[in-house]
């Protein structure tokens, strides 16, 4: 076999063992209906609550109804890509612990990078399933239109996606020192993100002590980027970049956090026990 | 069979040695063994002898603290992906995904293996093993015979070369028990797969084991056929030794 042939061999491999991870993941969801419904239900009544306050505002200051509903319902859509994807990565770590399977799971040729990869697979599964009803009911109900933006949306959806990952990588790592103890952060740590994000307001609302904390967010930027886009109409491309930088920046330090638990794992025997 | 099925033997652990951060003593101390390919191995002792924990080293789930150890000629340590795509594991004390169907499961695992033409060989497992009429059962609602019976097809999806099989009959009844244990008979004997056994039921051990390592606190304290090993106490079965070795009775103080 020549070097390429091996190289796609193996590539064809690492992407089938990541499929069969994702395979059971998908396969739960279609014996199960409540988890998709699940799914869907807090971006859905975050949308609707947020509509109302925006038409509760636009009546009080008509002349900025149209923009006060694109920043507000921009913010809710778009943070719950930045929740959905964090959850949606961390919950499917979980859902392996809660069935007792992480033990078949680390001693098949599953790599560590693949297992991450699988879980990416399921949280950008998990995201369009569950954010795409509620930005379909903005744009029905509120006549609010995600994509009004422009393709700059994609951006801003795959900085939040990448950060989301990030964040659960490290909230994965949590879960492999303490244990299944930890799995509460796996809904809460995001939202205390959530003030420093900038998502309703922009970063100089926020005392100048805390503008290095949100600007080390990818999340302020894309939500800097989105007003830009809204009030403007103009691409704040020094934000998108920097949301990048940093997702880069995050993602790297946090799979070092987590190979470095994964390791520390198998040295403690943790993954014997992991569900206890 | 593999090509060099001869050439390197299922297991090789050398001065293989646990402790775990924080712990006084060694969960393993300096094992070392030479699984040949083919056989069939017991791996006995008491609770705390360090079973569970050499099973997980040779799986690559614990990181070992000195020692080392080749699986079907892969180091672990270097190279573990390569054994464990050709090794595989079954423990009742760990469980398959129980809201997804049998075949689900087994397809999954299919993935995970990379086995080719899964369709085929989840069929053919199921014909052997009488799972067919289980194929779409969510795992959950099975009987501890029918789990026992799918979590062997999971460990036999990629036609391993090596089996670690941890207490495969525990929770069956009597008959289930000895059907898994001709079944397992009848596999090796067919595949040429080696199988190291971890089990407390000696009758079980005695039958199937052409080699037992009896542990203790961590080390290897006795090892042979069971014939050499219920001569050399002067006992009847395997349960008598091993009573004798859990209560540190010596050989020469075993009462006539």
């Amino acid at each position: 076999m020549t070097g390429d042939t091996s190289r796609r061999s193996a590539a064809a491999a690492a992407l089938r063992r990541v499929w069969g991870l994702v395979y059971r993941h998908l396969a739960l969801f279609r014996r199960s209906w409540p988890r998709l419904l699940e799914l869907m239900y807090w971006p859905i009544l975050q949308m609707v609550v947020w509509g109302f306050v925006t038409a509760y505002l636009a009546g009080v200051q008509n002349d900025t109804a149209g923009i006060a509903a694109g920043m507000l319902l921009g913010g809710v859509l778009l943070w719950e890509v930045t929740l959905r994807s964090q959850m949606g990565f961390s919950i499917s770590f979980l859902e392996e612990i809660w069935s007792r399977n992480l033990g078949h799971v680390f001693v098949s040729p599953l790599r560590p990078r693949e297992l991450v990869a699988g879980l990416m697979a399921m949280s950008v599964i998990r995201v369009l399933i569950g954010v795409s009803p509620a930005v379909l009911l903005a744009w029905l109900l509120y006549h609010f239109g995600l994509f009004s933006m422009g393709p700059v949306v994609v951006a801003f959806f795959a900085a939040l996606l990448v950060m989301g990952w990030a964040v659960a990588l490290g909230v994965t790592s949590l879960i492999l020192r303490y244990g299944a103890g930890a799995e509460a952060l796996a809904w809460s740590v995001l939202f205390g993100l959530t003030p420093f994000s900038a998502v309703f307001y922009p970063v100089s609302v926020l005392p100048a002590w805390l503008h290095p904390v949100a600007y080390s967010l990818p999340s302020a930027h894309v939500f800097e980027g989105m007003r830009a886009a809204l009030l403007d109409g103009t691409i704040a491309w020094g934000h998108l970049g920097a949301a990048f930088a940093l997702d880069a920046f995050w993602m790297v330090v946090m799979a070092g956090v987590f190979m470095r638990q994964f390791e520390d794992a198998r040295v403690r025997g943790a993954l014997l026990n992991i569900g206890e | 069979m593999d090509r060099d099925a001869d050439a390197t033997p299922a297991i090789l652990a050398e001065g293989l040695t646990k402790r775990y951060p924080g712990g006084t003593a060694a969960a393993v101390e300096g094992l070392s063994f030479r699984m040949p390919r083919g056989a069939t191995w017991g791996l006995l002792g008491g609770n705390g002898a360090g079973k569970t924990t050499t099973i997980a080293m040779l799986l690559g789930l614990l990181v070992p603290s000195g020692g080392r150890i080749a699986c079907l000629g892969h180091d672990m340590a270097r190279d573990r992906f390569a054994a464990l795509a050709r090794m595989n594991f079954s423990s009742p004390y760990i469980a398959l995904p129980s809201r997804i169907s049998v075949a689900e499961n087994l397809r999954v695992y299919a993935h995970l293996y990379d086995v080719p033409q899964a369709g085929r060989r989840i069929a053919e497992l199921a014909a052997q093993l009488q799972l067919t009429d289980l194929l779409d059962r969510p795992a959950g609602q099975l009987s501890a015979g029918q789990k026992t019976r799918v979590a062997l097809a999971k460990a036999l999806i990629n036609r391993p070369a090596l089996l670690l099989l941890d207490e495969p009959t525990a929770s069956l009844d009597p008959d289930t028990g000895d059907w898994v244990r001709s079944w397992l008979e009848r596999y090796r004997a067919e595949s040429g797969c080696a199988i190291l056994l971890a089990s407390h039921n000696m009758a079980e051990v005695e039958r199937l084991c052409g080699h037992v390592l009896m542990m203790k606190q961590g080390r290897v304290v006795d090892q042979g056929s069971p014939a050499d090993l219920l001569a050399r106490y002067g006992r009847d079965d395997l349960e008598e030794v091993f009573l004798d070795i859990a209560r540190g009775r010596g050989r020469e103080e075993i009462p006539a």
